[in-house]
């Protein structure tokens, strides 16, 4: 049943599953540790060669780390050579000035640096490493070589409350952008999701800085993403099931998004057995939520539906035990109430930060997940 | 009176290039994409550190036919506005 499609136009490139960082709210899978052998360098460049001959022509490298593969300049010349416009997504740690300068020179459009608050101590205990000054000297030098800068804090009840000091730091760097992303809770976060979800205040009083500061720093573009928890409805998650996007993993798995390989009853396709083209046109996995029919009520008869399509596939999952029913986020799903019981829960007082027993993304803790 | 804006160049980190898949010109930037339209895109292409003045004439002299001026000003207010492009 394959729905006529064009090609995608993102693809975003996971690189490895390795990471330096420990962040209690990554996106990456909990049992990465567990994932296959990860795509060789030629693989790679088939895979962004296939995909760009669809159309794809926004390209993420992203991970995990990706400055752990020492192919990434090789990778980047590649993509940069096929037309692509090439973005870095990194914590900046496994970067030099040598690397930013050889980056540039293999034709990299963009780096994208990970902040995980405005200072040090905090920014070191979310990352389980020490990491913010080399960060701040990374930002710098990507500044210093004519890359646009543009910063990503992801937000939770632990810094959500020193926005301002995030965007004073944002500032001080001279960003170009400051994306100050809502923890999505999938992966690791979905596991932390109790010790991360902001209350209804601290929210407002975070949108309330941010559009503050949106109309007095004209010359840094600031977006706010909203976490969805505290909507009425749900986004257009990744702009429709195999509509837009394509993630390929680091072991070659090809996702509609990097959450979706949780999602029982599918079988993701491998770049390594198939083309992007068969993988993305004629797959189960990708045709399986795309277009309207698979949608249950009251997504099937919405007059939404063309808008959200119905929302996150695996947000309804892991809520309701179902990736086809609407994404509870939407005041019409029947499930509804389990959005706002979890909300309920994140009004009380915020714990301190270290007596948080967050479980930190390492391969200890996900073989220690897997086995369970 | 003449526009006194010079050396207009596309912002860091934009780039524009023809995508034979959409048949269009795209302007490309951090995690972004626009299609452009054939007018859009003319202006753009002009965009390498010309003056505002310098860019309507060479779009003048490649349609004589219409009077382009207004509407190209208009864009470029546009564009800087966007963050496209930039100028001094």
């Amino acid at each position: 049943m394959a729905t006529d499609t064009g090609g995608p136009l993102w693809l975003l490139a996971e690189l490895t599953y390795a990471c330096p960082l420990q962040c209690p709210y990554c996106s990456n899978p909990l049992d990465f540790a567990a994932q296959g052998k990860e795509l060789s360098t030629d693989e790679w460049k088939t895979v962004l060669r296939d995909a760009r001959a669809m159309g794809a022509l926004q390209l993420g490298f992203s991970g995990g780390e990706p400055l752990l593969r020492r192919d990434l300049e090789a990778l980047v010349a590649e993509a940069r050579r096929l037309g692509y416009y090439t973005n870095l997504i990194t914590s900046g740690v496994g970067m030099d000035e040598t690397r930013v300068a050889a980056l540039k020179d293999a034709g990299l459009d963009h780096i994208q640096i990970s902040f995980q608050a405005s200072e040090a101590q905090l920014n070191d205990f979310i990352a389980g490493t020490a990491a913010f000054e080399h960060k701040l000297a990374m930002a710098r030098a990507v500044k210093a070589h004519g890359y646009p800068m543009v910063l990503n804090a992801v937000l939770h009840r632990h810094n959500i409350d020193s926005i301002g000091d995030i965007l004073d730091m944002a500032l001080e760097l001279q960003a170009d952008y400051i994306e100050l992303a809502n923890t999505q809770y999938y992966g690791w976060a979905w596991h932390n999701r109790a010790e991360l979800l902001p209350s209804r205040e601290q929210l407002q009083n975070a949108q309330a800085v941010a559009e503050d500061y949106q109309r007095r720093a004209a010359a840094m573009k600031i977006y706010f993403v909203v976490p969805d928890y505290y909507s009425n409805r749900p986004k257009p998650c990744m702009q429709g099931w195999g509509r837009v996007f394509l993630t390929v993993a680091p072991d070659g798995t090809a996702l509609p998004c990097q959450a979706a390989r949780q999602l029982p009853g599918l079988q993701f396709p491998n770049v390594r057995d198939q083309s992007v083209r068969a993988i993305w046109k004629d797959s189960g996995a990708f045709n399986h939520f795309r277009g309207y029919a698979w949608m249950k009520s009251p997504c099937r008869n919405c007059p939404e539906r063309e808008r959200d399509f119905g929302g996150c596939r695996c947000q309804a999952y892991l809520l309701t035990g179902d990736a086809a029913n609407a994404d509870p986020v939407c005041d019409k799903s029947p499930e509804h109430g389990r959005i706002l019981e979890t909300v309920a829960r994140a009004q009380g007082p915020r714990t301190p930060v270290r007596e948080v027993p967050f479980v930190f993304r390492n391969t200890r803790n996900s073989k220690a997940l897997c086995s369970r | 009176m003449p526009d006194s804006r010079r050396n207009i160049r596309l912002a860091d980190g934009y780039r524009l290039q023809w995508e034979e898949a959409q048949q269009a010109d795209v302007l490309l930037f951090p995690e972004g994409m626009v299609q452009l339209s054939s007018s859009a895109a003319a202006v753009l292409k002009q965009c390498g550190g010309n003056s505002a003045e310098e860019i309507v004439q060479a779009l003048q002299a490649e349609f004589p036919d219409a009077d382009l001026r207004d509407d190209v000003l208009e864009f470029i207010d546009e564009a800087l506005t966007k963050g496209w492009i930039r100028g001094d």
